[in-house]
């Protein structure tokens, strides 16, 4: 990569509609004179911007908030557990909620049909600013994330919420059992328990289990103080259910 | 407004109901005969007995009735024709015939049991007749309101922003490169505007509806392309069928976006039309992307659509939403009706 490349900001364009892509291609184009920048891909949902994160350096991504499949929102939250992390500008048309959301949270975004000067404003300052937190992001989504990060050697892999079947905490990390593998997340057990309380069941002060994960539950006197342990379907795992969380097992029999 | 519209009018001011309404007929019998238990009660010498002078009272009234029900749906076109004073007055003559003919063919035995003459009977049938009229008088007037309510509400629910906004956007993006179509989507969605801001009182033709929705669509295909299929069954449609102006696009608009955008690969919408006995039965088919996700537009277009069906045909329409294999199903059956020539 030669000097000049990587002093100019690579930006990534996020939209799910063709024409809208090409249009903030035109403007970019336009912003070249004064503000040189360099496009490095276009992508039409959050998957495909993690992908290209995953690919390319970006500096700057220009993201959709309503996008199919994984929208700008939880794409941001994904991106903000990078180690070092695009600066993100928030493209809207008009979506009330989100609107409301991001004034609340302090969050910048740009309203579509963007206009040059505005665009020139958001990118000039874009890089200087500190990245949104993690936290104002959590606010401001109205829906739990489809997937959880794992950031492993510089790369986020998704896990799909709905493949888990149980989220044990350990020391500084929560450990994410699938059919297939584990995964470490850096989050907080109390806080994945709010955002997914219609999914998930806590059986132990360290455990949380998908309620259809939930095969049934045995007796297992010596290792849980509820006398009782939950068998999780498709593997031969018993994970302990602890006396205060024993309501839960009569709530499932 | 000088004219106080009926809920049941069908493409001018009305007044008098339309008697082949299934609501108007099912009032009809509960009023008249609310009225019968009213006169049964007073009639009788104490509580007991009234069930007695009621059952008197309804072998004479309840024939009545439904002959001039079965009747009034027959001549109605004419007595729209009349005017509302000259129809009420031959709707009254109408019945106080009617009265005299079933009184005849009971052979006396009526008014032995009840002990009335002629002239009594023929005065309580005008009375009867008469209050049910003003019944349906002060509930029409009592709704024109709620008509003009759920216009002005149907109105600001018809114009997503989301959709407005987007479209703007992506004609701005077509203006260098394709003037041509830009040109075409501006055009189209004048048209839409032109109807979405325009007072819709009146019923409107089926066939302008489709087209309505039609370029709505090519509004929508601009931005969502190859994701955006639609199919359009309507060989069965009769297209002068009338039917509450602006429910076919937002239904369509419904599809689209809680259908076809939140998916990347897309999906079909499909729409069927057609005409089933005396019903326009209408169905629309979306995909239903992702797990159920549902914010609550959806319920309130819905709603709004259902409320306004309503208002224009009372108990003669269904509204029906589902989800059938993994696609969301409404099916909308109407009464079919046409302009008056």
């Amino acid at each position: 990569m030669t000097l000049a490349r990587s002093d100019v900001p690579r930006i990534l364009i996020a939209d799910d509609e063709a024409p809208a892509r090409q249009r903030l291609r035109d403007l970019l184009d336009e912003c070249r004179e004064r503000f040189p920048l360099a496009i490095v891909d276009e992508a039409r949902n959050g998957r495909e911007v993690l992908d290209v994160l995953n690919r390319e350096k970006v500096d700057i991504v220009l993201l959709d908030i309503r996008m199919p499949e994984i929208d700008g929102l939880e794409a941001a939250r994904h991106i903000a557990g990078m180690p070092d992390p695009p600066a993100i500008i928030f493209t809207t048309a008009f979506d009330n909620y989100a609107i409301k959301a991001f004034e609340v949270n302090a969050i910048d975004y740009l309203l579509k049909p963007i206009r040059l000067e505005r665009l020139l404003a958001a990118l000039g300052k874009a890089r200087a600013a500190a990245p949104v937190s993690r936290e104002a992001l959590e606010a401001a989504a109205n829906q739990p994330r489809r997937h959880l990060s794992v950031h492993e050697r510089g790369k986020i892999h998704l896990v799909p919420v709905a493949e888990i079947l149980y989220l044990r905490a350990e020391l500084k990390y929560v450990t994410v059992r699938t059919a297939e593998r584990e995964y470490l997340v850096e989050e907080s057990l109390t806080r994945l328990e709010e955002e997914f309380a219609s999914a998930f069941v806590r059986v132990h002060r360290n455990c949380l289990v998908a309620r259809n994960a939930i095969a049934g539950f045995v007796r297992n006197a010596e290792e849980s103080e509820s006398g009782w342990a939950v068998v999780i379907k498709g593997t031969d795992e018993k994970l302990p259910v602890s006396r205060r969380q024993h309501h839960v097992v009569k709530q499932f029999r | 407004m000088g004219n106080v519209a009926s809920i049941n009018q069908t493409a001018t001011g009305i007044r008098l109901p339309n008697f082949c309404n299934l609501g108007i007929m099912l009032r009809s019998l509960i009023v008249v005969n609310l009225l019968l238990a009213a006169g049964a009660v007073m009639r009788a010498p104490d509580l007991r007995s009234a069930g007695f002078q009621f059952v008197i009272l309804a072998t004479f009234g309840e024939p009545v009735l439904i002959l001039s029900l079965v009747a009034l749906c027959g001549v109605r076109r004419w007595l729209h024709a009349m005017g509302y004073a000259a129809s009420v007055l031959a709707l009254l003559a109408f019945e106080v015939a009617l009265a005299w003919v079933v009184s005849r063919a009971a052979g006396g035995a009526f008014a032995d049991r009840a002990g009335m003459g002629f002239p009594q009977v023929a005065l309580l049938v005008v009375f009867v007749t008469g209050v049910t009229l003003a019944y349906f008088d002060l509930r029409s007037r009592a709704l024109a309101p709620a008509i003009a309510d759920a216009r002005i509400q149907a109105l600001q629910a018809r114009i997503r922003p989301h959709f407005l906004y987007n479209s703007i956007n992506a004609v701005i993006s077509l203006i260098r490169s394709e003037p041509r179509r830009a040109e075409h989507a501006l055009e189209d969605m004048a048209d839409l505007f032109r109807v979405l801001m325009s007072e819709n009182r009146t019923l409107a033709p089926i066939g302008e509806e489709v087209q309505l929705a039609r370029q709505y669509l090519e509004i929508e295909a601009l931005r969502l392309g190859e994701r955006l299929k639609v199919v359009w069954r309507l060989e069965g449609m009769p297209a002068d069928a009338l039917v509450p102006p602006l429910m076919l696009q937002p239904l369509v608009e419904n599809a689209v976006y809680h259908g076809i955008e939140p998916s990347p690969e897309g999906g079909e919408v499909t729409i069927e039309i057609r005409r089933d006995g005396p019903q326009l039965a209408l169905t629309l088919e979306n995909p239903v992307p992702g797990e159920g996700r549902s914010p609550a537009g959806n319920r309130m277009a819905i709603a709004n659509i259902r409320e306004r069906l309503q208002l224009h045909f009372d108990a003669e329409a269904s509204m029906k939403s589902e989800a059938l294999d993994g696609r969301w199903r409404v099916a909308i059956r109407m009464p079919y009706l046409t302009a008056p020539a």
